[in-house]
Formats: C-alpha cells, sequence, structure tokens
C-alpha cells in the first residue's frame, strides 16, 4: 500500500495541533490540540505498521493512547485546580514559574 | 695536620661545658615562676661549674705535647642524608679552650653582676635563662667540629641576643632593636649557609678535619668564594661593614648583656670563624684582603661613631666595632696574624667587659640615664667604679703594660709586616681610640657634675663591684700573662699557624708611633673636655660629627637599599595577588554567574514560548537530519 | 606481620566518628571525650605500628594488605607504607589528639555546626588522611583525595567566620577543578596500562615500571601535576589558602594546612615523579621556577598582611615552594629535606595557628595583628609558645625545620648553584615577617583592653607543649625520621634515575662516614 496520503494527513493534523498549541490561549484548547498531535502520531504509526507488515507500530500507537490518557488525567486536573483558584484557564497567566 | 685525641679522661666531659648551662637554660625556662627564688642562683651555678671545668681542662691540655691538644668527642650521627654527614660532635683544641675559659669565666662574672644590677626586675630569672643559653650556645659555637652544628651556635647566640636585646619588651624600641639585630644577622647566615653548601659540594664534608685537608685541592675562585660567604657571616655576627647597623641598636638591652654579648663574647664570634677557618683563608688571597679591607673600614667607622655619641653605651659600642675590627683585619693578614687577633680577642673580652660593666654600675647609680653630657665628676662618689674603669681606660687605648697595649702593639706589628699602609692606618686608628675612650673617662668621671637634678648617684653593690674589680685585674695584667706566660703564640700556633716575617720598621718605632698617635689622641680630648665646659645640650658640631651621630647613614643607607625596596616590592606582589591572580580566580566565577544571569533571562515562565522553542528545536533538528541525509 | 595495621588505623577513627555523631544532642562533653579517646587509640596504635616499621626492608612497601575491589577495571583496596608515608601519617596521628584537645571548647556557640558535628568530622577527616597515605592503588588514592574535601569542606563552611561560605565553596571549586584535570589523567593512565601490558590496572608498583612513552607521560604528569600544585598550594594556584586559613577554626586550619596540603607534595614525590620519571625531568625547570617565585612571593606577601592567619597562609606558601624545590631538584638532601620539612611544617604550622587561637579567643576573635600588642606582659606563656612557633617557623637551627630547609637548600644548591643561593636569600624575609608578627603583637606597650588577658591554662599548654618538644628533639635529633625517609627516597631516586652530584674535590669525598676522621 502508498502511506504517502496517510503521511500527509497525519503531517497536516500535527501542525494544525502544533499551531493550536502555539496560539491559542485557552488552556483546554491547547489541550485538544497536544491530543491532535499525539493522534496525528498515532495515525502515522498505525500507517507505518500497515506498510511493513507488523504490529511494532500499533503497540507503540497503543502506548501512546494510554500516556496520552494518563496525561489527560493529570492535565485536566492541574487546569482545573489553576482555574479554581485564578478563575481563568489562560496559560499565559501563570507564568510565576521563572527565573 | 694534628693528631685528633680521643676525648678521654676529663675531656669525655666536653658535652658537660655546653649541657649545664643549657639544662639551667631549660629549666630556669620552663620552670617559669616556681624558679624565681633560686632560679638565677642556678644560673650562676652552672656556669661557674662549666667554666671550672674548663679550667680543669686547660691544665689537663697543658700535660700534653702541642700535637696532642686537639680532643675529639662525637656523640652521636646527627642528620645524614646520602653522603651528607654532620655529626653532634665536639672538638676542644687550643683556640675553643682560650674561648671556654673567656666565655665561662668572663661569662660568670658578668652573671654574679647581672644578681647586682637586676636585682629589681621582675623577670629576674628570665634574664638567667636567656644567658644560660647564650653560653650554652656560644660554646657549641666554638666546640663544634664541623660547620653545620658551629651553625646551630652561631643561631643560638644570635636568639639569645634577641631575646637579651628586647628583654624590656615593653620598649617599642627594645623589640624593633632585637628584630632588626636578628635580620641583619640572617643576612649573614645566608653566607654561611651558602658557605656551608658550597664546602660540601667542593670536598663532599663539613667537617673541619676534611675541609681543612683537602682545602689545597680546591679551585682558587672556590676557596675565594668560600672566603667571602665566611666573611659575610662573620660581617653580620661581628658588626663588621656592611652589615654593622644592628650593634649600636642592640644597646637596647640591659648593660650585662652588652657586656656579655655585644662587647665580649658573640660579636667576636667572626673572628672566631675567620681563625678557625685559617686552611681556607691562607690559600684565599682575595677573601683574606677584603677581610683586611672590612676590618679596617670598620675600624674607623666604629671609632668615628665613638667619638660622636654622647650615650656612654653607644659610644662604647663604637668602639666594640672598632676593636673587632682590628682583630678582623688581624686575622685577614694571615698567619702573622691569627694569634693576634685571637690575642687581642681575649684581651678585649676583658677590658671591654670590664668597661660596660663600669658604664652598667654609673648608669645603676645615675636613674639609668646613659647621656654622658649629664655625667660628670663621678670618680668623687663612685670609686671603685672609678679605678676599675680607668683600667679598662688605659688598657683600650694601649698605654704600655696595660692588656690592650701588647694585643694591640702585636696586631700594629703584623700588619707593617704584611703591608705598611695597614700599619699606618691602624695607628691611626689607635689615635682616634685614644680620643674618644678619653673623651668618655673625662665626660664621666672628670670635670664638674652636670647631673639631673633627681640623681644621687651612690657606689655599686659588692656584688657588681667584685667582677669589676677582677675585670679590671685582667685589664692590667691578661695581657703580659698570655704573652710571656702563656705564650700564646706558640699555644695557637699549631691550631690556626703563625710565622713572622720582617717588617719595614723595627718594633720599637711602631711602638712609638703608636703611643705618639694616642697621644696626640688624648691630647685633643683633654683639650676639648676637660679644658672647656662641656654644654648639657650637644652642639650643632661639624658635618662629620653629625654623620658620626647618624651612625655615619648605616640606617639610611640599608633602608634606602634593602628595606624599601622590598617593601615596594612586597607592595607589588600583594597588589598582583589581589587584583591579578585572585582577581582572575575571582573573576572568571563572576563570568559564569554573569552569563548564567543573562541564560536565565530566557527562562519566562510562558508555557508557549517554550512550546515555540520546542517547536524550534523540532524544526533544526529535521533540517539537520535533511541536510545530512542530502549530504 | 599479617595484622591490618592501616585498615586497623583508618576504621578506628571512623568508629569513632559514628558514635559521635550518633550521640543524642546535648551531650557534647562526652562527644569530645570520646573523640579524644579515639584520636589517641589511632596515635597509640601508629606509635606501634612505626616500631614494628623495618627501615632497611627490601620491600617497597610494608604493612601490605590488598583486596580486588573493582576487578574489571583493575582496582583494588591495596594499602601499604613507607618511610614517607609513615612519617606523614604519623604526624595526622600526633596532630588530631592535640587539635582536639586545643579546639575543645572552639564551637560551643554561635556557630551553625553542633560540637558532635565538629568532632565527627575531625575523626572521618583523620580515616581519610591516613586512607589517603598509605593507598598503593592510585584509584584508591583518588578517591581518598577527593573525598577528603567533603570532612574539609563542612568543616571550613559550618565552623568558620563570617565569610566562612565563600572560603570553603573557593576551596572546594579549586581542589575539585585540580582533582578534574587528575581524573582525566588518571583515566589516561589506565588506558596507557592497558595498551601496554594487555590488562589495565591502578597498582601502583605496576604502574611504575610501565614504559610509557615521553609524550604521553608529558600530559598524564600535568593532570597529577595540578591537582598537587593546588593542593599544595603552588604558585598561582593558592588564593583558596589564605580565604580557607583565615576563616577556618585554627585546628581545621592545622589539619587542612599542616596535613592535607602535605597529600600535594607527596602525590609530587611519589605519584608525578616514579610514574612518570621523563616527565618529571621534563618539567623540573617550570616547577623549580614557581617553587622559587611561590618562596619569595609567599614571603613578600606575608610581610605585608595585616591579619595573622593570613600571614600564616602565605607563610606556609613560601615554605611549600621549599618543600617542591627540594622535591625536584633530584638530589637525596633535597628530597630527605622536603619530607623533614613537611613533617616539620606540619609541626610549626600547628603551633602556630593553635597559640594565635588561643591569642584570638582571649581578645574577642579578632586575628587583626593591629589588636594586639605587649601580650608578652600579661600572658607570658602564651607569648612564649608563639616565639618557638615562629622560631620554629623561621627554621632557627636546633628546631626540625631547620633540618629540612638546610637539606632542601643544599640539595638544590648541589643540582643548581644559583637556584640554592637564591632560595637561600629567603631565610631573610622569612625572618623578617615572623619577627615582625612577633614585635607587633607580643612587645611593646601592653594594648588597652587586653589587661586582664589570661595566661594559657593547663589544656591549652598540653596541646602546645607536644609540639615544642617535638620539634626541638626532633631537630637535634632527627635520626627517627631520617632513618626511615632516606631509604624511601633513595628507592624514588633509583626510579627517577638520578644521583647526587660527586665533590669537586674527589679525594676528600671518599671517607664519607663521619666528618671527624
Amino acid at each position: 500500500m502508498n502511506p504517502e496520503n496517510y503521511i500527509i494527513l497525519s503531517a497536516v493534523l500535527f501542525t494544525i495541533g502544533a499551531l493550536g498549541v502555539l496560539v491559542r490561549r485557552n488552556a483546554i484548547i491547547v489541550f485538544m490540540s497536544v491530543e491532535l498531535m499525539l493522534n496525528a502520531a498515532n495515525l502515522a504509526f498505525v500507517a507505518f505498521a500497515r506498510m511493513n507488515g507488523n504490529l511494532d507500530g500499533q503497540t507503540v500507537a497503543f502506548f501512546v493512547m494510554v500516556v496520552a490518557a494518563a496525561e489527560v488525567v493529570v492535565g485536566l486536573a492541574i487546569i482545573v485546580t489553576i482555574f479554581r483558584t485564578r478563575r481563568s484557564a489562560s496559560i499565559d497567566e501563570p507564568n510565576l514559574l521563572k527565573y | 695536620m694534628t693528631e685528633l685525641m680521643p676525648a678521654e679522661g676529663v675531656f669525655s666531659l666536653i658535652w658537660l661545658l655546653i649541657a649545664m648551662p643549657l639544662a639551667g637554660a631549660t629549666v630556669l625556662l620552663v620552670g617559669g615562676r616556681r624558679t624565681n627564688a633560686w632560679g638565677p642562683y642556678l644560673g650562676i651555678l652552672t656556669v661557674s661549674a662549666s667554666a671550672v671545668l674548663g679550667w680543669i681542662m686547660l691544665v689537663a691540655m697543658m700535660g700534653n705535647s702541642p700535637e696532642e691538644r686537639t680532643f675529639d668527642q662525637t656523640l652521636f650521627s646527627w642528620v645524614s642524608v646520602g653522603d651528607f654527614q654532620a655529626d653532634m660532635a665536639f672538638q676542644l683544641d687550643q683556640l675553643s679552650m682560650v674561648f671556654v675559659l673567656l666565655i665561662t669565666t668572663v661569662g660568670g662574672l658578668i652573671h654574679i653582676y647581672s644578681l647586682g644590677y637586676m636585682s629589681h626586675d621582675r623577670d629576674r630569672r628570665k634574664f638567667f635563662g636567656f644567658l644560660n643559653l647564650f653560653v650554652g650556645a656560644m660554646l657549641i659555637l666554638v666546640l663544634a667540629n664541623n660547620y653545620l652544628l658551629l651553625y646551630v651556635g652561631w643561631e643560638g647566640v644570635g636568639l639569645a641576643s634577641y631575646l637579651l636585646i628586647g628583654f624590656w619588651q615593653y620598649k617599642p624600641s627594645a623589640a624593633a632593636a632585637a628584630k632588626k639585630a636578628f635580620v641583619i644577622n640572617r643576612v649573614g647566615d645566608v653566607g654561611l649557609s651558602l658557605a656551608i653548601m658550597l664546602m660540601f659540594i667542593t670536598f663532599g664534608s663539613i667537617g673541619f678535619q676534611d675541609v681543612f685537608g683537602a682545602a689545597g685541592e680546591a679551585s682558587d675562585g672556590t676557596l675565594n668564594a668560600i672566603g667571602l660567604l665566611l666573611l659575610l657571616a662573620a660581617a653580620g655576627k661581628s658588626a663588621q661593614f656592611p652589615l654593622q647597623a644592628w650593634l649600636l641598636d642592640a644597646m637596647e638591652g640591659p648593660t650585662p648583656v652588652s657586656a656579655l654579648i655585644h662587647a665580649a663574647t658573640m660579636v667576636t664570634a667572626g673572628v672566631y670563624l675567620i681563625a678557625r677557618s685559617n686552611a681556607i683563608f691562607n690559600l684565599a688571597e682575595i677573601a683574606a684582603l677584603t677581610v683586611v679591607i672590612v676590618g679596617v673600614v670598620t675600624m674607623f667607622m666604629g671609632a668615628i661613631i665613638g667619638s660622636a655619641k654622647d650615650d656612654i653605651k653607644k659610644s662604647l659600642a663604637g668602639s666594640t666595632m672598632s676593636q673587632i675590627g682590628y682583630m678582623v683585619t688581624a686575622v685577614g693578614l694571615g698567619p702573622v696574624g691569627y694569634v693576634f687577633g685571637i690575642f687581642h680577642l681575649l684581651t678585649h673580652g676583658v677590658f671591654k667587659a670590664g668597661l660596660f660593666l663600669g658604664a652598667g654600675s654609673v648608669m645603676h647609680g645615675m636613674n639609668d640615664n646613659v647621656n654622658m653630657r649629664r655625667y660628670g665628676a663621678i670618680r668623687t662618689v663612685m670609686f671603685i667604679t672609678f679605678i676599675t674603669f680607668a683600667a679598662g681606660w688605659l688598657s683600650i687605648m694601649g698605654i704600655p703594660p696595660f692588656s690592650g697595649f701588647w694585643s694591640k702593639d702585636e696586631i700594629i706589628h703584623a700588619a707593617f709586616e704584611q703591608n705598611t699602609l695597614t700599619g699606618i692606618l691602624l695607628i691611626i686608628g689607635a689615635g682616634i681610640t685614644g680620643f674618644y675612650m678619653t673623651r668618655m673617662f673625662i665626660m664621666t668621671f672628670l670635670g664638674k657634675a652636670r647631673w639631673e637634678d633627681d640623681v644621687h648617684p651612690h657606689e655599686s653593690p659588692k656584688v657588681m663591684t667584685i667582677p669589676l674589680i677582677i675585670l679590671a685585674i685582667g685589664s692590667v695584667f691578661l695581657g703580659m700573662a698570655l704573652l710571656f706566660w702563656g705564650n700564646i703564640e706558640t699555644w695557637l700556633e699549631p691550631v690556626v699557624g703563625y710565622e713572622s716575617k720582617e717588617a719595614p720598621i723595627s718594633t720599637g718605632v711602631a711602638i712609638a708611633l703608636g703611643l705618639l698617635a694616642v697621644g696626640i689622641g688624648v691630647l685633643i680630648a683633654y683639650l676639648q673636655y676637660q679644658r672647656k665646659p662641656i654644654p648639657v645640650e650637644a652642639p650643632h658640631g661639624s658635618w662629620l660629627t653629625r654623620a658620626a651621630r647618624e651612625e655615619l647613614y648605616g640606617n639610611q643607607v640599608n633602608n634606602a637599599l634593602v628595606v624599601t625596596p622590598t617593601l615596594v616590592a612586597a607592595k607589588a606582589a600583594t597588589a598582583v595577588d589581589a587584583k591579578g591572580i585572585d582577581g582572575l580566580v575571582n573573576g572568571s566565577a563572576a563570568f559564569v554567574g554573569a552569563l548564567s544571569g543573562r541564560l536565565r533571562r530566557y527562562q519566562t515562565g510562558f508555557a508557549r514560548s517554550y512550546a515555540l522553542s520546542m517547536v524550534g528545536g523540532a524544526v533544526l533538528v529535521v533540517l539537520a537530519l535533511i541536510l545530512v541525509g542530502a549530504s | 606481620m599479617n595484622f591490618p595495621w592501616l585498615t586497623t588505623l583508618m576504621v578506628v577513627p571512623l568508629i569513632g566518628a559514628v558514635i559521635v555523631a550518633l550521640l543524642p544532642r546535648g551531650r557534647d562533653a562526652l562527644a569530645k571525650q570520646i573523640a579524644l579517646v579515639f584520636s589517641f587509640a589511632v596515635l597509640a596504635l601508629t606509635v606501634v605500628m612505626a616500631l614494628q616499621f623495618s627501615a632497611d626492608s627490601a620491600e617497597r612497601f610494608q604493612f601490605v594488605e590488598s583486596h580486588p575491589w573493582i576487578p574489571a577495571f583493575g582496582i583494588s583496596y591495596a594499602v601499604g607504607i613507607d618511610g614517607i608515608s609513615l612519617v606523614l601519617i604519623a604526624l595526622a596521628a600526633v596532630l588530631v589528639p592535640i587539635v582536639i584537645i586545643a579546639g575543645w571548647n572552639d564551637v560551643d556557640s554561635g556557630s551553625r555546626g553542633t560540637v558532635k558535628g565538629y568532632f565527627a568530622l575531625i575523626l572521618v577527616l583523620e580515616t581519610l588522611m591516613i586512607g589517603v597515605f598509605a593507598a598503593t592503588d592510585v584509584f584508591l588514592f583518588y578517591v581518598f583525595f577527593e573525598v577528603m574535601l567533603v570532612p574539609t569542606y563542612f568543616l571550613i563552611g559550618r565552623f568558620g567566620g563570617p565569610q566562612r561560605s565563600y572560603a570553603a565553596v573557593k576551596f572546594l571549586i579549586y581542589s575539585l577543578v585540580g582533582g578534574l584535570f587528575m581524573l582525566a589523567a588518571l583515566i589516561g593512565l589506565y588506558v596507557a596500562s592497558a595498551q601496554l601490558t594487555g590488562t589495565g590496572t591502578f597498582d601502583f608498583a605496576a604502574l611504575v615500571g610501565l614504559d610509557i612513552s615521553p609524550d604521553l607521560q608529558k600530559w598524564l604528569f600535568l593532570g597529577f601535576f595540578l591537582a598537587f600544585a593546588v593542593k599544595a598550594p603552588l604558585w598561582p594556584f593558592h588564593t583558596w589558602l589564605p580565604d580557607a586559613a583565615a576563616e577556618a577554626k585554627p585546628g581545621t586550619s592545622v589539619l587542612l594546612i599542616g596535613v592535607l596540603d602535605k597529600v600535594g607534595t607527596f602525590g609530587m614525590i611519589r605519584y608525578c615523579l616514579e610514574i612518570f620519571p621523563a616527565a618529571s625531568e621534563f618539567y623540573a625547570p617550570i616547577v623549580i621556577a614557581l617553587a622559587l617565585i611561590g618562596i619569595f612571593y609567599g614571603a613578600l606577601l606575608a610581610l605585608r598582611q595585616h591579619d595573622m592567619k593570613r600571614l600564616f597562609a602565605y607563610s606556609s606558601m613560601s615554605h611549600f615552594g621549599f618543600i617542591t624545590l627540594g622535591i625536584f631538584v633530584f638530589t637525596s638532601q633535597g628530597q630527605s629535606g622536603s619530607v623533614v620539612y613537611m613533617v616539620a611544617h606540619g609541626l610549626s604550622t600547628a603551633a602556630l595557628f593553635l597559640t594565635a587561637g588561643f591569642l584570638m579567643a582571649r581578645a574577642h576573635g579578632s586575628s587583626l595583628i593591629s589588636d594586639y600588642s605587649g601580650v608578652n606582659k600579661t600572658a607570658p606563656v602564651l607569648a612564649g609558645f608563639f616565639l618557638v612557633a615562629a622560631l620554629s617557623s623561621l627554621a632557627l637551627p636546633g628546631m626540625v625545620s631547620f633540618i629540612g630547609e638546610f637539606l632542601v637548600l643544599l640539595g638544590a644548591f648541589e643540582r643548581y648553584i644559583w637556584v640554592g643561593a637564591v632560595a637561600t636569600v629567603g631565610i631573610v624575609i622569612t625572618a623578617a615577617y615572623v619577627l615582625r608578627l612577633y614585635q607587633k603583637s607580643m612587645t611593646g606597650p601592653l594594648k588597652p583592653g587586653l589587661e586582664g588577658m589570661r595566661d594559657l591554662g593547663g589544656r591549652e599548654v598540653l596541646a602546645l607543649a607536644p609540639i615544642a618538644v617535638l620539634t626541638i628533639v626532633l631537630g637535634f635529633f632527627p635520626a627517627p625520621l631520617t632513618n626511615v625517609i632516606n631509604p624511601a627516597v633513595d628507592r624514588v631516586m633509583t626510579t627517577v634515575g638520578a644521583t647526587d652530584p660527586a665533590p669537586t674535590v674527589p679525594s676528600a669525598g671518599l671517607p664519607a662516614e663521619g666528618s671527624d676522621q
């Protein structure tokens, strides 16, 4: 099979996700963009697995999903906590962790 | 080369000569206040015991034939590394014998005298401890059989001198004088150290016997170098030009110290060193000539300084410099002079000790005032001091038949044998001696009283006058005794060698010239100080007087040539250390700190800027991969 | 002979340190007593061991122990001593109890650290000092060399003066930089040994025989030498020393300068010279130049110091110049003299720092010379010890330092006349700064405010008297030192392939036995 289309789609999704992370301020949206990037990577993994005819890529994709799930749990918890104290979901506001 | 005798019988106790005073010093200095009550007596006892032992050894030594009078006692191997060997070993021969007697006997008398002189000092015990230490160290110096052990004694006496000059430490001037003496002596020690090292690399040994035995095989250059280095050492210890500046300041010490250390014994160590090393100086012509020049120059410097000082002790110190100049000149003359240098050293040791103790006695009665312009007419109140001082005065001027006459006359005669100019210069020096000693005598004992108001001079106690009397007797008779009865030439000849040459003028003429010069000196002093009233305030004086009062600018020269450059160098080094080296070190630390200060600014706290840099980094990596893959 | 003497020596103080550290808070007196007992136990063991040491043994090292540690890299726990390490271990064993006695009340108040911490650290340091001198495996040596920094860092940084943090960090970074070079050279040495013999090793005896190419030797030498030069300290790697000495407690300074810094010079004679003979010869002129500069530079700086402790530090630097000079002139007199001087300098430094410490404890801890004057009047015993220490520092004949200094100068003079002659001039400046200090602080009129100053008490005299006695006794009878040092130095000379120059007058040198024949 020709993975070209899958790769292009994956690259497009990844770029959208990356841009989303860079330009959006709302933590939830940033979070979703991160998920988009992860899934773009997953798509590439699965495509390559299919191309090579082994399961390695699929396995990794599962790992990524698990990690993503864990990340969502932790990440959302942080966002919610910050929102509670600051009444804002902007990721530019909590910038005390510097210097 | 004389034969070495094993140290048997009474001579097996050579070590005890040294050990007794050192033990005394240890007990007194370690024992502390507990020994205050009996300490001084212990100090006297140890030195007297050494003196008695010394005299017994003299008698025993006289029983042997002249070739069998060198006794050698090796206690143990002291420093032994590779081929370098220095033993804790002593050598008693005719030369060290006379020194032992001088040190212990005059030393003993001065100990006794100090009992009275220091009776009111709360640190009297410490004083006797230091004196004992001095005697012990001086005995090590003259009894050592190798140069390294001699060095121990050499520095030991330097230490004792340091401690005793600075005995009244609460006086800043005394502490400064002590330090000055030690540091200048260290310059001389550099000479001694280097001489020892040069001997070792030349002869492979530093023992007297080895070095002297092989001296003939060394090159002239080496021998002269050793000789000049030894002269440097001698100049330091004996206050000879150009290291003379410490001796006058050293008069800050108590007077018995000036008598024992800075007149009779320690300052003559340089003469001993040169006489002891005669085998080297006999072969080193340039060094020997330099010795004579240094001796003559110092003889004049001391005499000139002594003529101008109003401080009785400093005037005597100038005189000491001058008289040691005579001795150094004598030992520089070679075999014609060694024995007479030592002869003069012995007579001088006695009469100068007497003069200093006499001066001390006067000061004792004058509330420690040293200004001779405030003395005068003391003969009326201190008769014994007056008479004993007169004996010393006549002796040092070289009036027959007093001791100094015989020794000084022999030196002048020896100088004529070697070199007419030296002889003439020494006669002129004798004239100046006549002047300054008469000046001192008149200002102190004759004339009218110029005492300060609250001064009530009185004769000193017996414990002080008896040593004075004994030393005065020595000042009168010692010269004759040594020359005619003791046969000093034949006695010392096996050790230092002796020869007599044809002199350009006869003995009688030399004596007459010498006495004439002294007479002129006395006459000038008489006209100047006896016939005219002596002002209490020092007159302005001629340029020479002023220069002499300034000690011929010795201190200024030292400061300009040595002290100031050293301090400037120290200042420069301090700046280099703080600004340069440490600056570099702390600078590099500061650089790293500043750099990190800049870099941490990029830690902005904005999550999205971190994300941007991550993306940038990822892009860079990808670009790099593409580039690498393409090429 | 199978008793593991050296391991025992190292373990005993460590046990002591653990016990002291585990004591409950508030048992300060007990902590001190336990520390003292253990340090005396080490001293006693050292004396017993030294008595069994055979000076004329044909073995390179005695009391050897060797156990594999990391066999994969040829690293073993191997210890053993020759005469040089014996005297230095003995020095450490003598100084530790003295420091404990002298520092009995040093950390009672106002310090960040605890009393038990101070004494535990001292005992740990003793273990490491013994280990560093006893190690015969180069890697083991390196480990001890670096680990020593840790207790020292805390001793300076927790118990020092107001600038202690600065001083401690400076000391640590300086030493670490030096140690880093050594680590690099150490790895290089291992690789070289692997290439030359097939199996890499860190065993000192195996490394000595290696035929490392001269070019490689030069690089490896530099790595080791830099570490030792920082430790010793040699000009221009010295600026940590004045700060550390000025800030640390007197007892710490004694151990730091008196013993720890000797590791630098010990390393030079043991490792640089024997493992890299060709490179040592190559670099000798440069090292001698640095040593000469150090002698005068340190002395001149000492002449201008206003602070006693800094003065001692700079004077130590000057003395380390002498020690290094003696090592690198390749004569038996020079090298034996250096080792004697190491011991002598340990003693004189101890005496100086401890007396100064006692003095400072009586005047609100000021170490400025100008804060003192006329102390001799109210505290003559203190002044007396101060003078003995000062005289020992200026190498007065009759004291052991004189023997060391004279032999060093003689050794230098034999090899290079002018180097010896120039270095000898240094003794004048030494006298000047030492006596200047004594004159300013001890003599003259009594400084107002010092009237009621107590003289030394029994404990303080107990700490100082052994040093003074040793200094003088060894000055007149140095055979216990030279007898064990000479064979070790001869072995170094043989390894390096150097011989003493022969006297220029041939016949005189023949009866080398005694100077009295």
